[in-house]
């Protein structure tokens, strides 16, 4: 059998969840006696493709400046010739926001099962199956598709931990397709997060707040102990959606990657995307009235209280404290 | 401007203390609190801004039962001008897939130059109707926008991509756009606004008008299908901090002293 997985790489890099679908695709192909196939579309790759070699058993390249960006209805007619060529059991794409715009339709026109946002997945009797999370992690699914001879999955980000590579891959260079469809969407460029005025990734200790904050007449009182304890005060996503704190200040997936030595959880539930951001940090203590509410999952140290019942009087104990101290 | 904007009536979670239910496949859903979807409410307010600007009609549609009602009548209350849900009993077990069939057939039917959707939903999150919906209708997509600008007979989009970046794509009309959070600030609408809406009509379709057949829908139809839901069993579970909330300030002080942080 056949097993394929999608290359995604952005401005010259290779992304990191290509080597995590790679390591669960070696994995499957090793069980299910498979070759591990993987494709990379982009422009000068010659370099990318002999890394991804030790990763698979065949790199598949295609080295065209059309492909210099991703673009998902391109992709699309591509891949879609790739798989009904190759005839994989198993697609992978990543769960990613190029993964997202690309697999949904690419399915739909093979009308191939696809099951999205994988966490992990297993292939038995050409059978597969999967794991995903529902209701923002609370809950956890497990899922049959449909018996098919081919799937496409996509699967989430940060999850699996890519292992090194060590296979001796076939490069086969393919020639430029043919793109028989009008391709109705353009790149035209991209647009880098503006730099703001802290920056959050090279703190000591996080204060960070979540939509349990309510109001944003309540963001002094998080303010004054992110100060006190000598931090800077985060967010989780919804308080820079609704405004209340500039997107510099944002941790997660689609915000910033932080390790800091303290990260204080304020009313933030812990969805993945959340959670993706902050994980290694050194010491993660959260305050959340719901028990169950993911974050508890990651942090060290949980406490199940209104926040507004702890944020002031912890605030109160550390002026008292540095007042001692100095 | 003719817009339509598919929407979900879904229960919010993020505070309750969630049960599995008698099936094993779902949560236990009474007693939940159900809204429009977070993604769709931005979605439902771009729409009426484009609406506001360019002129034209909005339609919301829904798949759901009779409770789904509540979240289009705040749509209408919103702007919206009109409301469709389809429904049926046995559209009930469906997976995505079948939702994005339902929906394309409802809407070949109908003039549009613009669809949107939200990015996905908070319930069970796949991510998957908006852009498998396009691929039905034959239009093109563009996926989790955080701003849209008209040129002519296309659109400019702004999509977020991972760690703050934006790429700027063109995409030629009629096509479906899924919206992002934080693309607008969405309007609140008062129970009375809410009241004045019970008054637009909501429009019901079945399967059967699809022209859809019992085999084409359900678990027999379906791509996927849930075999069982459970609460995670968990690798690394926080140590709790307990007692009145002065204990607790004290114990927090105590851990990020010992640790060296303060
Ligand atoms: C493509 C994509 C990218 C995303 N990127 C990010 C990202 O980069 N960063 C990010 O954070 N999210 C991101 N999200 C959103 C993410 O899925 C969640 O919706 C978000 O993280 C939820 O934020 P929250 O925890 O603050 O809110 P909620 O999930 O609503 O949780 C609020 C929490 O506060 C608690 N609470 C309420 N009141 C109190 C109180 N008085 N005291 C104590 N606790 C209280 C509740 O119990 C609940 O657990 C992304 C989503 C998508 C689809």
């Amino acid at each position: 059998m056949e097993l394929l997985v999608l290359v995604e790489h952005r401005r010259g890099e290779i992304r990191e969840v290509t080597f995590e679908m790679l390591t669960k695709g070696r994995e499957i192909a090793q069980k299910t006696n498979s070759r591990l196939n993987t494709i990379i579309l982009g422009k000068n790759i010659r370099d990318k493709a002999e890394v991804l070699a030790r990763y698979a058993d065949r790199v598949l390249m295609i080295d065209d400046e059309r492909f210099e960006f991703f673009n998902s209805d391109l992709y699309q007619q591509v891949l879609s010739n790739i798989i009904r060529e190759v005839k994989p059991i198993l697609t992978m794409i990543g769960h990613t926001s190029y993964g997202v715009d690309l697999a949904p339709s690419l399915a739909v026109s093979l009308n191939i099962p696809l099951i999205t946002d994988c966490l992990d997945l297993d292939i038995q009797d050409g059978q597969l199956t999967a794991v995903r999370q529902m209701y923002g992690g609370k809950i956890y699914a497990r899922l049959n598709v449909r018996k098919s001879e081919s799937y496409i999955a996509t699967i989430r980000q940060g999850v699996i931990t890519a292992s090194e590579g060590n296979l001796k891959g076939e490069i086969i260079e393919l020639p430029p397709p043919d793109i028989v469809e009008p391709v109705k969407k353009k790149f035209i460029e991209y647009v880098l997060p503006k730099i703001g005025e802290v920056d959050i990734t090279s703190a000591d200790i996080l204060v960070a707040i979540g939509r349990g904050i309510k109001d944003q007449a309540n963001i002094p009182l998080a303010e004054e102990l992110a100060k006190t304890l000598g931090g800077v005060l985060a967010c989780s996503r919804p308080i820079v959606d609704k405004g209340w704190l500039p997107p510099d200040r944002q941790v997660g997936s689609s915000g910033k990657t932080v390790k800091p030595k303290l990260y204080l959880a304020l009313g933030i539930s812990g969805a993945f995307q959340h959670v993706i951001g902050m994980k290694n940090s050194q010491l993660i203590i959260a305050v959340n009235k719901d028990p169950n509410a993911p974050i508890f999952n990651v942090a060290h140290y949980g406490v199940v209280e209104d926040l507004f019942k702890i944020v002031p009087i912890l605030t109160e104990k550390i002026k008292e404290l540095k007042k001692k101290t100095s | 401007m003719e817009i339509i904007v598919c929407v979900k009536h879904v229960p919010e979670t993020a505070e309750v203390e969630l049960k599995i239910d008698k099936t094993g496949r779902d949560i236990e859903k009474s007693g939940l609190v159900f809204d429009i979807n977070e993604w769709d409410d931005y979605a439902v307010e771009e729409a009426i801004r484009i609406k506001e600007k360019l002129g034209g009609n909005v339609t919301v549609i829904t798949v759901g039962s009779e409770d789904a009602d509540s979240t289009l009548r705040k749509c209408l209350a919103k702007g919206a001008d009109k409301a469709i849900r389809i429904t049926d009993k046995r559209i009930n077990t469906s997976d995505p897939y079948i939702i994005a069939k339902i929906l394309s057939k409802t809407i070949k039917e109908m003039p549009f130059d613009l669809i949107l959707t939200g990015a996905q939903s908070s319930d069970d999150g796949y991510a998957f109707i908006g852009p498998a919906l396009a691929e039905l209708l034959d239009i093109p997509h563009v996926t989790l926008a955080k701003k849209i600008e008209f040129k002519d007979r296309s659109v400019i989009v702004n999509r977020e991509l991972e760690g703050g970046l934006e790429e700027v794509v063109e995409v030629e009309l009629p096509a479906l756009i899924t919206i992002q959070t934080g693309i607008n600030e969405p309007r609140y609408v008062s129970i009375m606004g809410i009241r004045k809406a019970m008054k637009k009509e909501i429009k019901t379709v079945s399967i059967d008008d699809l022209g859809l057949s019992e085999t084409e829908v359900g678990i027999e139809g379906s791509w996927i299908h849930v075999s069982e839901v459970y609460i995670p069993s968990i690798e690394r579970r926080a140590e709790f901090i307990r007692g009145t909330p002065e204990e607790v300030a004290s114990k927090i002080i105590e851990i990020i002293k010992s640790r060296g942080v303060i």
